[in-house]
């Protein structure tokens, strides 16, 4: 068996975003690869960070990824989209500009090359790449029955790195949901902005940019959306009343990990894989994934 | 210092270039310090040494001081070597015992301390001193022009060049890869900014081709290798076979509708996939030549061998189809050769948020000129793939160019003919048409007053990048149309605009098969990938490889009137090669010391030039002094020195050196 993959949750997995944990670890429980999370992480340097001093944010991405090299991971998953981003970038600007390199490491006794060479990668690059969509149909134990999905990738994961999937048009959580039978709607707006932290700071703009997702998914047919990073999910799944409130709109639309799916599929629990956690389209979630109270579950 | 060269008698010159080099380099104490070194009798300083004056000095001085080496300091031997040398030649002296020091680019351009500048100068013609006592005298070689000429490539550079030189006398052979000549312009409708009609100028230059006695088309063909150097070039010819004898083919075209296709299936490659044509077919009705090519990835008798064959049926007595024709091999020997292979347009797929191949009403801008052309796939209507005709059109500039993430370059045409497209697509349909540009480029014979012209016709004119072209839609209004999402730089907004149609502006690249043109013609290309001029300005249709010229699109891309221009170009410097009869070479070459090669072929592979071959009777290295550019590459390789070279022989870099470092 390969070694373990590095886990660095961020603080996401561990808050807002438990449900994504949850699911992931079940998930991989599932497919029999072993992840370790990373001892003493601490946090990614993404957002309020990365816009007021750069030089922490990359210290701090620095301290991650020395922890990584230390623990003999040669991948780093990085569920969040925002973890995965600023480690990337991270190594990208470390290589790229000397100034960046110092302020990594000030003392200049490190060997930052070494931390280069570890492979910063997203969950869903690592399904698609190592497992595949061929061994995961072959693994589904669950046939779905619920309705049309939208994948929503965010801007995150894929730009300016376009290495866990497409930059403008991803295609990977799409093909992974078909290969287990989720029936997914092509959209536009797949790696549209969610709002980010704008639902903090700007709050009307960034509930806008959630609206127009909420709206232009459901014009497409999808009845629930599935994403890649906990902003993204909390963005699209908190703010759903407050939608219907201001126009009058009412979505109440499961917001999903693709690992629950996925996980789901592959014989998940309902708890396990965090579907309790939701906050809109519970009554949808509950349809879809809870165990049906009388037997003939549809197992395949 | 004993004296190795008999009575060795240096003159030696320094110009001033006006100011150029004296207000940098103190020119008196370079001449006064010249007149110390070893051998020199007499030196000199002038105010411009290549004026008519300062040449008569070094030609009187070579006479009254009997002066047999002459260095000039002045500027780069690129522009005055030749004068200086023509200069020793009318003095009587051979023109290889001379040497030139470049003192203006090399020292006071470069410079600003003006002690430090005449130090460097020092030593530049202290080494040239030392080395030009060594120079020995050599002689241009001739090279005889074979009259005839190769021209690659059948668009409208090709046509132009080749008519230019058969109208001249010279006999030319053109090579196009498509089973017809014509290329990109035989596809548009309209010309900018005369809106004078593509083909009524290009069929007649087509027609002129195909009847002219001095001029052998082969379509449908490609050069697969070529071989010699200027003036004596073989190359060979691979005439794929189009199935339909071009000398029995009578042009009835009875054979395209007798074909057991009865509907045409096969998409059509001259309408941009946009109508559809038999297996058996002729790209458009006024193709040269006039004789129909099948295809045999289609034809049901290459791919079942159980046709009816209809078509052999129809030609009758003629036997013209034959469908047994092999690919045929020509050799033909010519002096020059003219590369006219012209350029692609970029592949809108490859920026998806512009939605090519996804949304069915995106189009690129060579589809819509195929729709507005009366001979089109629609007769010249402008209606989207759905039948309906487009009540509001966006038109996107810069699509694969000025952008750092596909090509950096300005495409040069695009502007103009997106100009032409607004003017066609609404006098067809009545359309609103939104351009969106960067900056509109309309630098022109008529090209600004073409776009006050479209001003005045209402088009709108949008400047911004376009972001994207998408079909989600906000609100009912855009409900069925695709929404262009653009920043209004000069409004300072974004701005969201239905329309029913989008032309996708497409820029122009090198063809993906310039690499393997290049391989074969032995030329280069500039880092984005076209064919590279000899110089941007004074040489822009010269390639390095001499006899070789440029014209048109695979040089860089040009609109019809200057690809045109450049033709005559192309055409007038062969002629003006061919009427030479003759070329001298320079005499700087390597040359192989037999007695000393030991027949490795290190020199073989390392030579860009192609210029030395393998003597197996003697099992030694051969340099062919035409071919041979004076790079060498070869004598640095030669691992036993048996690589010699004139101009470069061991003892004059030696003296060189030594010059340079012996002013301690």
């Amino acid at each position: 068996m390969a070694s373990a993959y590095g886990y660095f949750p961020g603080c996401s997995l561990k808050g807002t975003g438990v449900a994504y944990e949850e699911s992931l670890l079940e998930l991989f429980r599932l497919l029999d690869l072993p992840l370790a999370e990373l001892q003493d992480w601490n946090c990614c340097g993404a957002t309020s960070y990365m816009s007021i001093d750069e030089s922490s944010a990359f210290q701090l991405s620095a301290r991650n990824l020395a922890l990584a090299h230390k623990a003999s991971h040669a991948d780093l998953l990085a569920p969040c989209s925002a973890c995965y981003l600023v480690l990337r970038k991270a190594q990208d600007y470390m290589q790229k500009y000397p100034q960046v390199a110092r302020e990594m490491d000030p003392w200049g006794n490190g060997n930052l090359r070494v931390l280069n060479q570890i492979r910063v990668r997203h969950p869903l690059e690592v399904l698609f790449t190592d497992v595949g969509p061929d061994r995961l149909r072959q693994k589904v134990v669950r046939r779905w029955h619920g309705g049309n999905v939208a994948c929503y990738y965010g801007c995150q994961m894929v730009r300016p790195y376009a290495e866990a999937d497409r930059d403008h048009d991803p295609v990977r959580m799409d093909e992974l949901l078909e290969a287990v039978g989720v029936p997914t709607v092509d959209w536009s707006l797949k790696t549209k902005c969610c709002g980010g932290s704008l639902t903090g700071t700007a709050h009307p703009v960034g509930v806008r940019l959630n609206y127009i997702l909420l709206k232009e998914a459901a014009r497409k047919g999808a009845q629930a959306i599935v994403t890649v990073c906990p902003l993204c999910q909390y963005n699209l799944d908190a703010y759903q009343s407050e939608i219907r409130r201001d126009t009058g709109q009412r979505f109440d639309m499961p917001i999903l990990y693709f690992t629950q799916i996925l996980g789901w599929a592959l014989g998940g629990g309902y708890k396990s894989l965090g579907f309790r956690r939701a906050v809109a389209g519970r009554k949808t979630i509950a349809q879809w994934f809870a165990p049906a109270r009388t037997e003939k579950e549809a197992y395949v | 210092m004993s004296d190795p060269h008999g009575a060795v008698r240096i003159g030696v010159y320094t110009c001033h270039c006006g100011t150029n080099i004296a207000a940098t380099v103190d020119v008196k104490a370079l001449a006064q310090f010249a007149a110390t070194l070893p051998h020199v009798v007499l030196s000199r300083d002038y105010k411009y040494m290549c004026s008519d004056p300062g040449q008569e000095l070094i030609r009187q001085d070579i006479r009254d001081h009997d002066l047999n080496r002459i260095v000039v300091a002045s500027c780069s031997p690129h522009l005055h070597e030749h004068t200086f040398r023509t200069a020793l030649k009318v003095g009587g002296l051979n023109p290889y015992y001379f040497h030139m020091v470049n003192i203006r680019e090399q020292a006071s351009w470069v410079h600003v301390d003006k002690a430090q500048a005449t130090r460097k100068a020092q030593d530049l013609v202290c080494a040239a001193v030392r080395r030009v006592a060594f120079h020995q005298p050599l002689e241009r070689g001739r090279v005889a022009i074979h009259p005839d000429v190769l021209v690659l490539g059948g668009g409208i550079a090709g046509i132009h060049a080749a008519l230019t030189l058969a109208n001249a006398g010279k006999h030319v052979f053109l090579v196009e890869k498509e089973p017809t000549i014509g290329g990109h312009m035989a596809k548009f409708d309209k010309t900018f900014p005369t809106l004078d009609c593509a083909a009524c100028i290009l069929t007649p230059k087509m027609s002129a081709v195909r009847s002219h006695p001095n001029i052998t088309l082969w379509t449908y063909s490609e050069v697969t290798r070529v071989d010699g150097y200027v003036g004596n070039y073989k190359a060979t010819v691979l005439r794929h076979p189009r199935y339909v004898d071009e000398d029995l083919c009578a042009g009835c075209l009875e054979c395209l509708d007798a074909c057991v296709y009865k509907q045409a299936k096969v998409p059509d490659e001259f309408n941009m996939r946009l109508s559809k044509r038999k297996p058996i077919y002729i790209p458009f009705p006024q193709a040269v030549p006039q004789v129909p090519v099948i295809d045999p990835e289609t034809c049901i008798q290459f791919k079942s061998g159980k046709c009816k064959k209809t078509c052999i049926e129809a030609c009758g007595d003629r036997h013209a189809i034959n469908l047994h024709a092999e690919p045929e091999i020509e050799e033909i020997e010519v002096g020059t050769v003219i590369l006219a292979t012209g350029f692609q347009t970029f592949d809108a797929a490859r920026i998806p948020y512009y939605g090519y191949g996804k949304y069915p009403n995106v189009y690129t801008a060579l589809e819509v000129e195929r729709l507005v052309n009366a001979s089109g796939p629609t007769g010249g209507e402008v209606i989207l793939r759905d039948g309906r005709k487009p009540q509001t059109v966006a038109i996107v500039h810069c699509v694969g160019s000025r952008d750092e993430n596909t090509h950096r370059w300005c495409s040069r045409v695009c502007c103009m003919y997106s100009l032409k497209l607004a003017h066609l697509i609404k006098e067809h349909t009545g359309a609103e048409i939104f351009n969106f540009y960067i900056d509109m480029r309309t630098p022109g014979k008529g090209f600004e007053e073409f776009y006050q012209k479209l001003l005045n016709e209402r088009v709108h004119f949008i400047r911004g990048r376009v972001a994207e072209v998408t079909d989600w839609e906000l609100d009912p209004s855009e409900e069925g149309k695709l929404v262009i999402r653009a920043e209004d730089t000069l409004a300072g907004f974004v701005r969201r605009i239905p329309v029913d149609m989008v032309v996708l502006a497409t820029g122009l690249e090198p063809r993906a098969d310039a690499p393997e043109v290049r391989r074969i013609f032995n030329i280069s290309c500039a880092s984005e990938g076209f064919f590279l001029e000899r110089h941007p300005k004074l040489a822009p249709v010269n390639t390095f490889t001499d006899g070789i010229f440029l014209a048109g699109c695979c040089q860089g891309p040009k609109d019809i009137p200057d690809t045109v221009a450049q033709a005559g170009a192309a055409a007038a410097e062969a002629l003006a090669l061919i009427d030479a009869g003759y070329v001298e070479t320079e005499p700087n070459t390597a040359h192989v010391e037999e007695a000393v090669c030991c027949g490795c072929k290190t020199c073989i592979s390392m030579c860009p030039y192609r210029a030395i071959s393998f003597v197996n009777e003697i099992h030694k290295s051969r340099v062919n002094e035409v071919l041979c550019k004076g790079c060498g590459t070869c004598v640095a390789a030669c691992p036993s020195g048996a690589v010699r070279q004139h101009l470069f022989e061991d003892d004059e870099i030696f003296a060189e050196i030594e010059g340079v470092l012996s002013n301690a």
